[in-house]
């Protein structure tokens, strides 16, 4: 109970730090909708296409919620475990699960956020299609599969210093996101990266939220998948947390 | 008397770097401790063990009888900030009221602020104070818990004096409701002003540990100046404890320094440019470590 109501308090004043310095913010919400407008909506063969359309905005979604769970968990993590302020807070009566609790609340809203434009974009310049019982289960999906992305994030986080953490977090971020098909359909994929694609946790999202919003077959191999990578990394960003004692120097 | 925090034989390598050497310390309740020593003496490694926010290399840490690193073992624990950290976009009242979050009983903004004398700087973000605005509030949010063991890392360096002295009293005042204070300081005036049993530390280790009285007599040496032809008899004088002769430059540390004064004009010696002063904080720690060690 203790961490849940000490978890909504660190959201609250995470989120009010974060408002008050609005650019950061508005480089979450415009990167996913910029790319949308310029590699999804001039492919008419995709954006007049009902099905295609709508898994393309579905896959921008799920970008911008693992880049917002990246930047936003691995660097400010990263960043703020080197001002004072941290070690301070560590220190205050609070377990690690409500700092964690918060990072994730605080994060997640504004990768809510950014996945607003990319639908209100999808919605007038393509032909994309969906029940509104679609839109909400898949949201919730959206929701469900940021969860390793936010610990991948939490543990370079705490796992390296900032300037380590921005070159790790782009690699990442970028090799998840072709890799998992979020740039491109992998329909296109060699067999090969297909395989591999099948593994990583942004394909995985991918399939389960098209699931969620177009139906068909249960992806079981996928939400086995996802939840595996959901426990390890949750397991890992616990471990490194723990592990932390702020700065290192040698 | 209880100790509610204590360092069993601690020590603490920060890779080749020995920060802490064994070191055994109870701190007791309801008294102020002052910790006192050069810069990397190890006083903050201390201060990090007591906080939970480091793990000794050997030995065992208690807060309150348990293990510090459990957040539920520091309940009843106040610390600062450094005054550069604070949130620079958050009001003074949300820092207040954030840190106020965690504990079970605390002070509201409007006391604390009140207390510390920042009452009307409530609506302000962190980011448009002062240094010795932030260095207040940063110091008031270790009291915000109503604490029994506050730590007070160097809590008014880079104060004026008054800034200091309100400090000061406000500190004494918390004292004065029950709860046990630690506070580092590499001043020895902030230390005398605060502290009724002092440790001082030197490279890791603790090499004294004694009420203040006791403390303030072995760092209270006279140091003398001076140069003469004869250097050597004046070396031997009865007062002098310790003599560095550097051809005619004599110096010297003294027992009592009117006492020596008296003594070379009566014993008719020839010396010119005289200087008295007292030990600086280096010396009077060179003096207890060599005492500790002989």
């Amino acid at each position: 109970m203790t961490a849940i109501r000490l978890g909504v308090v660190h959201t609250r004043y995470l989120l009010l730090e974060t408002v008050r310095v609005p650019i950061a913010i508005i480089g979450a919400l415009v990167f996913p909708a910029l790319s949308f407008l310029f590699f999804v909506v001039p492919q008419r063969a995709v954006a007049e296409d009902p099905v295609l359309a709508t898994q393309a905005i579905i896959q921008l979604s799920v970008f911008a919620v693992l880049a917002n769970g990246l930047f936003g968990y691995g660097l400010s993590i990263s960043q703020a475990r080197e001002t004072p302020w941290d070690p301070y807070v560590r220190s205050l009566p609070v377990p690690a699960s409500a700092r964690i609790l918060g990072q994730v609340l605080s994060t997640g809203t504004i990768g809510f956020l950014a996945v607003i434009p990319v639908i209100v974009i999808g919605v007038i310049a393509t032909a994309a299609t969906a029940t509104p019982g679609g839109v909400v289960l898949g949201l919730v999906a959206l929701a469900l599969t940021s969860l390793p992305f936010a610990f991948i994030g939490i543990s370079i986080g705490y796992g390296m210093p900032s300037k380590a953490a921005i070159a790790v977090v782009q690699v990442i971020m970028f090799g998840l996101a072709f890799a998992g098909g979020l740039f491109l359909p992998p329909v296109l994929f060699p067999d090969w990266l297909d395989a591999i694609s099948r593994a990583l946790p942004s394909r995985q999202a991918r399939e389960i939220v098209i699931w969620a919003v177009q139906g068909g077959d249960v992806p079981v191999l996928e939400l086995v998948g996802i939840i595996v990578w959901t426990l390890a990394l949750g397991v890992l960003a616990i471990v490194l947390y723990r592990r932390d004692e702020g700065r290192r120097f040698r | 008397m209880a100790a509610i925090a204590r360092l069993e034989s601690v020590s603490r390598r920060y890779g080749e770097v020995l920060a802490l050497d064994d070191a055994t310390l109870d701190v007791g309740e309801a008294e102020i401790l002052g910790l006192l020593g050069p810069n990397g003496a190890g006083k903050t490694t201390v201060m990090s063990l007591l906080r939970g926010l480091i793990r000794p290399t050997e030995g065992r840490v208690e807060l309150f009888g348990r293990d510090p690193r459990e957040h539920t073992s520091r309940t009843a624990l106040g610390v600062t900030p450094q005054e550069t950290a604070l949130p620079p976009t958050l009001r003074v009242a949300e820092v207040i009221d954030f840190v106020g979050a965690h504990y079970p009983d605390r002070v509201g903004p409007r006391e604390l602020a009140e207390r510390f004398g920042f009452g009307e700087l409530l609506r302000r973000q962190t980011g448009a104070l002062s240094g010795g605005q932030r260095r207040r509030l940063s110091v008031a949010l270790a009291f915000v818990g109503r604490p029994r063991l506050v730590l007070l890392d160097e809590p008014t360096t880079g104060l004026d004096v008054d800034g200091r002295r309100e400090l000061w009293d406000a500190i004494r005042s918390q004292r004065g409701q029950g709860a046990t204070v630690v506070v580092t300081s590499h001043y020895l005036e902030e230390i005398e002003a605060l502290a009724e049993r002092v440790v001082v530390m030197s490279e890791g280790r603790i090499v004294a540990d004694d009420a203040l009285g006791s403390i303030l007599g072995m760092v209270g040496e006279r140091w003398a100046v001076l140069e003469s032809p004869r250097a050597a008899e004046i070396a031997v004088l009865p007062e002098v404890v310790g003599a560095r002769v550097d051809g005619e430059r004599l110096e010297l540390s003294l027992s009592d320094s009117d006492s020596f004064v008296r003594t070379l004009v009566a014993s008719g010696l020839p010396f010119t440019s005289l200087q008295l002063r007292g030990a600086t904080l280096e010396e009077a720690f060179l003096s207890i470590v060599n005492g500790a060690t002989r």
